[in-house]
């Protein structure tokens, strides 16, 4: 336990200390969300869009976006570890291998409560709040926190198959994939093409964003949070079993 | 004789930076999949925005969208260049280069050729995309030649700014301030609905911003309706002198410490 808080520690100040993996993920969104609230708002006039305020609709997209920059941070940091040696010397402690993965993503999810906390207090301060109040706030928090943990351990899963950061660099647009295919940029009735209304209701990252934006706009929607947690839970809990088959891999080379 | 140093120079940069890209997984799937994940949400996801009343665009969403991807892919086209000048000078590979070189000016025209290769590619295969899912191309012949030479014009202006800040920065950190003035000026403007339609505080800043007027006149030369083509040529003519000094001062001050 000692050694899995000593990772978990190491993770959460080399992921912090770095301007570079932090200064991005916060302003990047955000600088979206600015741009895509103002430039899009006149699609909240089409008949059955569910706010009359784009920026309210737009605000859960930060969230997803923030958890695809710590997918990148999650790879990089574990692809620097192989690269450095620091994981062949780890293979030699009597570490449980799921230890071993959450010890090195805690700096992800560190990350990931900054970003939530920066974006809800984005929300409260430029928006119309949140309709499911102080409760709500709490559940974004949670569900954040899972989509960060699923896509970090999908970064990390990478960089132990490849054992490069650039690898890790590579699969990143694939990430932004999922965002774009979507119900990001509006709700899924809504869109027209049938075969990206098809896309998007097949892909998780729609019910990620819909779980966030119906606290957002709606206040409580079981269905939407039960399916955006199942969705973020599901792919967290693959996810992790993948990276740690990887690294029993990777420690059995070494 | 110094015609010659400056075309070998210029071919053997163009060569090497066009070999790297293609070759390198990491660099080549990246410039061509994000202007495609662009293309792909905006036109697919975004298509019943062109019934939201004052959206009078003839052609069509899936057109609307492919002016602004196309000025894009163009600009990024030479971005990405600025990152290998980046790239080459961390190595080292761009001080060796440079004093091998008879013509400097002939590397940063070597960069600008590669840069244009890579925008061509990846215009290409947008168009191609494009034209699969439902682009409306209402201009003439002159009104696409007018259009594809805006978006180039386009690319070089980015990769003369971007090679600029790299030779004076000479890191692989010079990635944000080659990316971020770009990536705003293209998203500042009337990107996923015309100007009229635009609201808050992008719409101030898409009547000051010169992209506008570029985009415009793509989408006016893409619609068969030519507007604004005068002042668009003048705003990317004006961009690309400015950004050529910019070049030529980054050239100088790598020059020093080369």
């Amino acid at each position: 336990m000692n050694q899995v808080l000593l990772l978990a520690h190491r993770s959460v100040v080399r992921t912090l200390r770095q301007p570079a993996m932090v200064v991005p993920a916060l302003v990047f969104p955000l600088m979206l969300l600015s741009i895509n609230s103002s430039g899009l708002e006149s699609a909240t006039r089409l008949p059955g869009f569910p706010t009359d305020a784009y920026f309210q609709f737009a605000l859960a997209i930060p969230f997803i976006q923030g958890a695809l920059f710590s997918a990148n941070s999650a790879g990089t940091n574990v692809a620097s570890d192989i690269e450095s040696g620091f994981l062949n010397r780890l293979s030699l402690t009597p570490l449980r291998r799921v230890a071993l993965m959450m010890g090195q993503l805690t700096g992800i999810l560190a990350l990931g409560l900054v970003q939530a906390l920066t974006f809800v207090g984005v929300g409260i301060v430029f928006g119309d709040g949140i309709a499911a109040g102080l409760g709500g706030v709490i559940v974004i928090v949670a569900l954040s926190l899972t989509i960060s943990l699923a896509f970090g351990c999908i970064g990390a899963f990478v960089a132990l198959r490849a054992g490069n950061g650039e690898a890790v660099q590579g699969v990143f647009p694939l990430f932004f994939a999922a965002l774009f295919l979507s119900s990001m940029s509006l709700p899924r009735d809504l869109i027209e093409n049938d075969w990206f209304q098809t896309v998007a209701t097949w892909n998780p990252v729609s019910y990620m964003l819909e779980g966030i934006r119906s606290l957002v706009i709606d206040g409580w929607d079981a269905e939407a949070l039960a399916l955006g947690f199942a969705c973020a839970g599901g792919l967290a809990l693959i996810a992790l079993a993948a990276a740690s088959s990887a690294l029993r891999t990777r420690m059995v080379r070494t | 004789m110094r015609q010659n140093g400056f075309t070998a120079a210029a071919h053997a940069v163009a060569w090497r930076n066009i070999h790297n890209w293609i070759t390198n997984p990491a660099l080549f799937v990246p410039s061509l999949l994000f202007p495609m994940f662009f293309f792909t949400a905006f036109a697919g996801g975004l298509s019943r925005v062109d019934s939201v009343p004052g959206f009078d665009y003839g052609p069509g969403y899936t057109t609307f969208v492919y002016g602004f991807v196309l000025l894009q892919a163009a600009t990024f086209g030479g971005i990405f260049t600025g990152f290998s000048v980046a790239r080459d000078f961390e190595s080292g590979f761009a001080r060796r280069l440079m004093l091998g070189a008879t013509s400097r000016g002939g590397i940063v025209a070597g960069y600008w050729l590669a840069a244009l290769v890579r925008a061509a590619c990846t215009i290409t295969v947008i168009t191609v995309v494009a034209l699969l899912v439902g682009l409306e191309v209402h201009g003439n012949g002159i009104d696409v030649v007018g259009l594809y030479t805006l978006a180039l014009t386009m690319n070089a202006f980015a990769v003369l700014f971007g090679t600029g800040v790299a030779m004076r920065l000479r890191t692989m950190q010079a990635g944000p301030a080659i990316q971020v003035p770009a990536f705003l000026l293209l998203f500042l403007a009337p990107v996923w609905v015309p100007y009229d339609l635009l609201t808050g505080w992008v719409q101030g800043a898409a009547s000051v911003n010169p992209v506008t007027l570029v985009l415009e006149s793509g989408r006016g030369f893409l619609a068969g309706d030519p507007t604004k083509v005068l002042p668009a040529f003048a705003v990317v003519g004006v961009l690309v002198a400015l950004t050529t000094l910019w070049a030529r001062g980054g050239l100088r001050s790598a020059e020093r410490v080369a």
